[in-house]
């Protein structure tokens, strides 16, 4: 049995293999007189070339494009009919009486977004590192049914942001069956995603169901680099568990969860997706971060014009905020890297 | 003596941990339990609730199972009515048909005898239920609508960008790993660096650079701009790193070309790496939303997700066929992973990436 299986699934993957075998004979007809004029030598810098292409086009162009689009005005995409330069966008984008009150900025939408995104960071990255090592504990655990904890733990990061949006907002409506789960403990309805005071914590609360499982991978992997005869040396003399997690599993893990929160800090800064199904940054501006912004600005203001030069102006300065996370993750990664040379 | 001995016994063997439980473990379980309910749960109730009819759906408080309640045609009425258990003043139960509701009150018909009708107050009424599936929210989406077409786009994004990403990316990574040469410092230190620069800072022009090239409303200009990716690259690279130079200075001696070297010796020696890669390309390209979002506007060239989002704001009211085709959205993930979890989570806890 075992063996006509095998059998089978070699033959499928021959099959798989021809038009593979196919296209790369096709292409060795190309490349093979291109290793005889450029020889041996230079061949890396063939294989190099294709993503090369792909990324100077797609990445270093428009990082360069960028700063144009932000010192350009005017409606049109095309930079021949732009007017170039001009500060006129970040001048709009940062005319504020008050930085710290949205409400008398010109670009008040951007201002909340700013707050909202870090007020949705903080507790976001916080809440969910806080799960994330909890559940890795207990997972690291010798308990029964790991596998299946573990992956039940992890499949929501798999989802797509539209099938996560779409599940959490039909149910938590208000005749959902989160409500429904409320009144039956006698508690009262709730409207999660349209009032503006629980719009915000709902959005949270869904952005770690969504992640959650993804760092708990990360700090999982940490947990098991910890070295086991540091556990049993704790465990001779007697430590109590609660000891044991506070002087040793929590240190060691320490560089572990830092590059974990800042990790976490990038990519919660940049969310979009969920919130733009779960409540389209409404109600009002209550849920809208900057890159729902920038979306807007962009790409989708409905019935005034796009503004390009505002949304490449509004994603500098997301740029930046994350050039300086991500020099922190270089440097603190490379501190952990050290550290380990050490031990 | 034997006291003596089985004491010292007792204390060799004595294991502090050792059957006893500490309330950790009660926690541990307690949490797994809420933690299954919590992540699980809104998917299988996903799953239950769009075989319910849109009824179902809309009731409240909800039903667990597609238990849709039970409807007649009356003489005299257009729409088939619902059907309810009423007990009557003398205690006796007799099934009535319901025309509406009316406060406290529902005005109901005796379908045995359709020229009557009484007031009932709604507490003394019951529903009979009865389990039904409803394949049409799967079927109708798929008839009525373009979600055959969308899936389609899905697809075709989906395989031939991961085929595109796979060839180049690993292209990249087998020059990087096998041969030495100028600028191999400065080429791995543009990979990693392109590796900081996510989409959502350079939104505008990227939008620009693929409107230069007519492909706004094209799949290819979401298939081109992500195809090569530097976690792509670097996984790979990390893994050839590893195959041993001999077999590459053999197939040399033997006269092979270096793209030969390339498909026949290096590619089948890295299939795990490959395969992990071929997984993270299928999941993001399949759960992809903002980019396809910018350069897709017109309905014939949405994929999945776009669509399913756009049905969802044009058809509020519609959760039966919204749920249905979330579940179909969500299926050809959940079976991947199903079938290759080990390879998912070694691949994102070897990488830190998704």
């Amino acid at each position: 049995m075992e063996n006509i299986r095998n059998q089978i699934k070699i033959f499928f993957l021959r099959i798989l293999n021809i038009p593979f075998a196919f296209l790369m004979h096709a292409i060795d007809l190309i490349m093979w007189p291109i290793q005889k004029i450029v020889g041996v030598r230079n061949m890396p810098y063939i294989f190099l070339l294709p993503n090369l292409i792909f990324f100077g086009l797609f990445v270093i162009v428009p990082l360069i494009a960028n700063f144009f689009f932000s010192l350009s005005s005017g409606d049109e995409l095309l930079f021949a009919e732009r007017e170039l330069p001009t500060t006129k966008q970040y001048d709009q984008l940062f005319d504020c009486e008050s930085y710290l009150n949205p409400n008398t900025c010109t670009e008040d939408f951007f201002w909340r977004g700013v707050y909202n995104t870090l007020f949705f960071v903080v507790f976001q990255v916080g809440l969910m590192i806080f799960f994330s090592v909890l559940t890795a504990v207990i997972l690291n655990k010798k308990i029964i049914g790991r596998g299946f904890f573990r992956s039940v733990f992890f499949f929501p990061v798999l989802l797509s942001p539209v099938v996560v949006g779409l599940i959490w907002q039909w149910i938590l409506l208000k005749n959902g069956a989160f409500n429904a789960i409320i009144e039956s403990y006698g508690g009262d309805k709730v409207s999660f995603l349209t009032d503006p005071s629980w719009a915000m914590a709902s959005v949270i609360f869904v952005s770690i169901w969504a992640h959650m499982g993804f760092y708990t991978l990360i700090v999982l992997a940490g947990l098991q680099a910890i070295p086991p005869n540091l556990y049993e040396a704790a465990e001779m003399d007697g430590t109590s568990r609660e000891r044991i997690f506070f002087r040793i599993t929590l240190p060691l893990l320490m560089p572990n969860l830092l590059v974990v929160f800042i990790l976490a800090s990038i990519k919660g800064v940049q969310t979009f997706d969920e919130i733009y199904v779960l409540t389209g940054g409404g109600p009002g501006t209550s849920t809208s971060l900057i890159v729902q912004y920038i979306f807007t600005t962009g790409f989708a203001s409905s019935g005034s014009v796009q503004n390009f030069g505002l949304a490449a102006a509004a994603s500098m300065v997301l740029g930046v905020v994350l050039l300086f996370l991500t020099l922190m993750q270089l440097y603190f990664s490379r501190n952990k890297e050290s550290k380990h040379q050490e031990i | 003596m034997s006291e003596t001995s089985s004491r010292i016994i007792k204390i060799v063997t004595k294991k502090r941990y050792k059957n006893k439980y500490h309330w950790t473990d009660y926690f541990s379980y307690f949490y797994l339990f809420l933690g299954v309910l919590l992540m699980f749960g809104p998917v299988v109730w996903l799953g239950l609730s769009s075989l319910k009819t849109l009824a179902g759906i809309q009731e409240y408080p909800p039903t667990i199972l597609p238990l849709s309640q039970i409807q007649v045609n009356v003489d005299g009425y257009d729409k088939p009515l619902p059907i309810f258990n009423v007990t009557q003043e003398d205690g006796s139960v007799k099934q009535l048909a319901q025309i509406k509701r009316i406060g406290i009150n529902a005005k109901m018909v005796d379908p045995l005898n359709p020229g009557k009708t009484v007031k009932v107050p709604i507490d003394k009424r019951e529903k009979i239920r009865e389990f039904k599936i409803q394949w049409e929210n799967y079927v109708d989406p798929l008839r009525k609508y373009d979600f055959l077409l969308y899936f389609k786009n899905s697809t075709f994004i989906t395989v031939v960008a991961t085929i595109i990403t796979l060839i180049i990316n690993s292209m990249a990574a087998y020059a990087l790993s096998i041969y030495e040469f100028r600028g191999k410092n400065f080429a791995l230190v543009f990979v990693i660096g392109t590796l900081l620069i996510p989409l959502t800072i350079i939104l505008v022009p990227v939008f620009y650079v693929v409107a230069n090239f007519g492909m706004i409303n094209s799949l290819w200009g979401v298939i081109l701009p992500g195809a090569a990716t530097p976690t792509g690259v670097f996984l790979l690279r990390q893994y050839m790193l590893t195959l041993p130079r001999e077999l590459i200075e053999a197939a040399r001696m033997d006269h092979a070309s270096e793209w030969a070297i390339y498909w026949r010796v290096v590619l089948p020696l890295s299939i795990p790496a490959i395969a992990v890669l071929a997984i993270f390309s299928i999941m993001w390209r399949w759960n992809d939303f903002l980019w396809p979002l910018i350069v897709l506007s017109k309905s014939e060239v949405y994929t999945l997700q776009i669509g399913l989002n756009a049905f969802h704001g044009e058809l509020t009211s519609q959760w039966n066929y919204v749920l249905s085709m979330t579940m179909v959205t969500l299926l050809p993930i959940a079976i991947i992973f199903a079938y290759l979890q080990k390879f998912i989570t070694t691949g994102i806890a070897s990488t830190g990436m998704k």
